[in-house]
């Protein structure tokens, strides 16, 4: 017997079900006279991934930017975990529980690949500069601590082989992977993929489908992804936003937002 | 052969972690630790201690100190000069205003008069990076030097507009002064160096290192894995000022004795700057090894002549001198440009696996 796929109601009647994460309401961006996000609307549900797509700028990628604070939209309000936000700074997202990996890898090329995990974790290290100094007692202990967390993600991502290796030196799938892991090691609930597999070669997306995947699975982390590749978005996420010059276009579970007329004329083209 | 690796098991993170992961590291350190405090000054003459050992030292803390701001946090700094001039006024201050006072609580105190200085020339690197930023920090290096001639309160009023240091004890022990034993003074800044580099190279394989270290190499980054990077800049500016501040006073109170203001103009910065790159930015070894290459060589080569028996003026050894030095600081950065410490990082890691090549 083999497994059903579930029908396009049952995957509907699912997403309603789940909790609202983060919820934006008629958000506006813009940089003097360019409009980057138009009256936007959407949201993002608990242990769900939601994908971001559209054309090239479309806004997909300062619509992250306004989830994780970067850049503060000029109208809207912006709901995350039952709280509406007021003004926010971008080193603040992570200790609400939101993290992000970039478009361009972002690493921090002079540090091994331990150290920039270990990074990640940098909000969560308390002991002050003295302990810090003598590298002794209470400081050595929260040093194993985060070093055994940050372990565990590094077994999770299978990157093992490479933990002492600067990661400038490193091959570009494998930089993508230390990204999601430094984002991982900030323990968000809200993971936010740039691009993810942007570059890669069809093994490594497949790698990377399935580690986004585990991700959301395992650790119940939910994600929201930006990705230009069709076949991977429509596989893994349970529900898609399309965006278009700015605006929402199409929003719904991946069926829905292939068979939407406007979305398959924004990627197409359209004679006017 | 003699750095092989193979037996040494790691089983938890603790030895992992550890100052010294390979044993090797460990024995050659005590080596050299030996060679400082006990070999060195069994043979040491008034000369090497005042010429050799004591500035090389010197000038390795106040390097170090820069390192951390350039090195670790990628701030680019041409005011190191002035704030260890800050220190050795400060360390002035507070050993007249507080006769009493032990010059060991006297010179990490006036570190933080030179930390708070520091972060105040510092802020500028919230807005502005790089050259430009550098151009920001030479300000300071004008302005403090100006002050120094200009304030006659911090050099209690003296006709000379000079700091001269008075005979200090440490339970009845001169160590600073005209009657000071270079000995006692040499041993007295191998110590304090000694705790400050222990103390540096933790909070740099600590958070504070990588909070750095992340600023550096990308600061948008840094700042959305949730670094406050004003903190991280700003403690970066305090921590390097701080030692470089104590290098100041070290250097005016227990080498020179006295120190006019222009001791602590461009020149010096320069010369700081040089050390930190020719050793290695984002290295604390690099310190000790470019300020023994860039200090110590050039005393080393105008002895040497007079060594062979040869009899050559002076004057032109001193131009011989410029020649080899700076030709030797650029073959060095064509060879490394990393500076001397990823050299020998580079000579260690072919050490362990010899005799393989991979």
């Amino acid at each position: 017997m083999t497994v059903m796929d579930p029908t396009l109601e049952e995957v509907k009647k699912r997403a309603e079900e789940r909790e609202v994460l983060l919820d934006l309401e008629n958000v506006s961006l813009s940089f003097g006279g360019v409009k980057a996000i138009t009256n936007i609307s959407f949201n993002i549900k608990k242990g769900e991934i939601r994908a971001i797509i559209g054309p090239n700028g479309a806004g997909k990628t300062s619509m992250l930017n306004v989830i994780n604070g970067f850049y503060q939209p000029q109208e809207g309000v912006i709901t995350f975990n039952g709280e509406k936000r007021k003004s926010m700074k971008p080193h603040l997202a992570v200790s609400q529980g939101i993290a992000r990996t970039f478009q361009n890898v972002a690493l921090f090329k002079g540090m091994s690949t331990l150290d920039n995990i270990m990074a990640g974790r940098a909000t969560r290290m308390k002991r002050n500069m003295f302990w810090q100094m003598l590298y002794w007692g209470p400081a050595q202990q929260e040093e194993i601590e985060h070093r055994k967390k940050v372990e565990e993600i590094i077994d999770f991502l299978e990157i093992q082989h490479i933990r002492r290796t600067p990661v400038g030196t490193l091959p570009y799938g494998l930089q993508k992977r230390v990204e999601l892991a430094r984002a991982l090691a900030m323990e968000p609930e809200l993971l936010l993929l740039d691009e993810p597999m942007a570059g890669m070669n069809l093994e490594e997306k497949e790698d990377m489908s399935r580690f986004i995947l585990d991700v959301n699975d395992q650790l119940g982390t939910t994600i929201a992804l930006i990705e230009h590749d069709m076949g991977v978005v429509m596989d893994l996420s349970d529900r898609v936003v399309v965006l278009d010059y700015g605006r929402k276009i199409a929003d719904g579970v991946p069926e829905e937002v292939q068979s939407n007329p406007e979305v398959i004329d924004a990627y197409l083209g359209v004679s006017h | 052969m003699f750095y092989r690796t193979s037996g040494q098991f790691k089983t938890t993170y603790e030895s992992d972690q550890a100052l010294f992961p390979i044993k090797q590291d460990m024995v050659l350190l005590v080596v050299i630790l030996a060679a400082m405090y006990v070999v060195f000054p069994m043979f040491a003459s008034e000369f090497t201690y005042k010429a050799l050992l004591v500035p090389v030292l010197i000038y390795s803390l106040a390097s170090l100190g820069l390192n951390i701001l350039t090195g670790y946090a990628g701030q680019l700094s041409l005011g190191t000069a002035g704030f260890m001039g800050v220190g050795a006024y400060a360390c002035y201050k507070i050993t007249t205003i507080f006769p009493e006072m032990n010059i060991i609580v006297a010179l990490f105190l006036s570190g933080f008069f030179s930390a708070a200085v520091g972060v105040a020339f510092g802020l500028p690197s919230l807005r502005i990076k790089g050259f430009y930023l550098a151009i920001a920090t030479l300000a300071s290096q004008f302005f403090l030097v100006w002050l120094f001639e200009k304030w006659a309160w911090l050099y209690n009023y003296n006709a000379s507009g000079a700091i001269e240091v008075r005979t200090m004890d440490i339970f009845g022990l001169v160590v600073t002064g005209p009657n000071a034993s270079p000995m006692v003074q040499y041993y007295f800044v191998l110590g304090i160096v000694s705790v400050v580099t222990f103390a540096m190279i933790n909070l740099t394989r600590g958070r504070y290192g990588r909070t750095w270290k992340a600023v550096r190499d990308m600061d948008i980054a840094a700042e959305l894995v949730g670094i406050n990077l004003m903190r991280a800049k700003l403690s970066a500016f305090a921590v390097s000022s701080y030692i470089v501040g104590i290098a100041g006073a070290l250097m005016v109170f227990f080498w020179k004795g006295a120190a006019e203001p222009n001791l602590f103009d461009i020149p010096m910065s320069f010369q700081i700057v040089f050390i930190a790159i020719i050793g290695g930015l984002g290295s604390v070894m690099g310190n000790f090894l470019g300020a023994i290459l860039i200090v110590a060589l050039p005393v080393v080569l105008n002895l040497l002549p007079e060594m062979l028996g040869l009899s050559i003026g002076s004057a032109t050894m001193e131009h011989v001198n410029v020649m080899v030095v700076g030709s030797l600081i650029i073959m060095f950065l064509i060879v490394e440009p990393h500076g001397l410490a990823r050299f020998w990082a580079l000579i260690r890691e072919k050490l362990i696996i010899w005799p393989f090549p991979h």
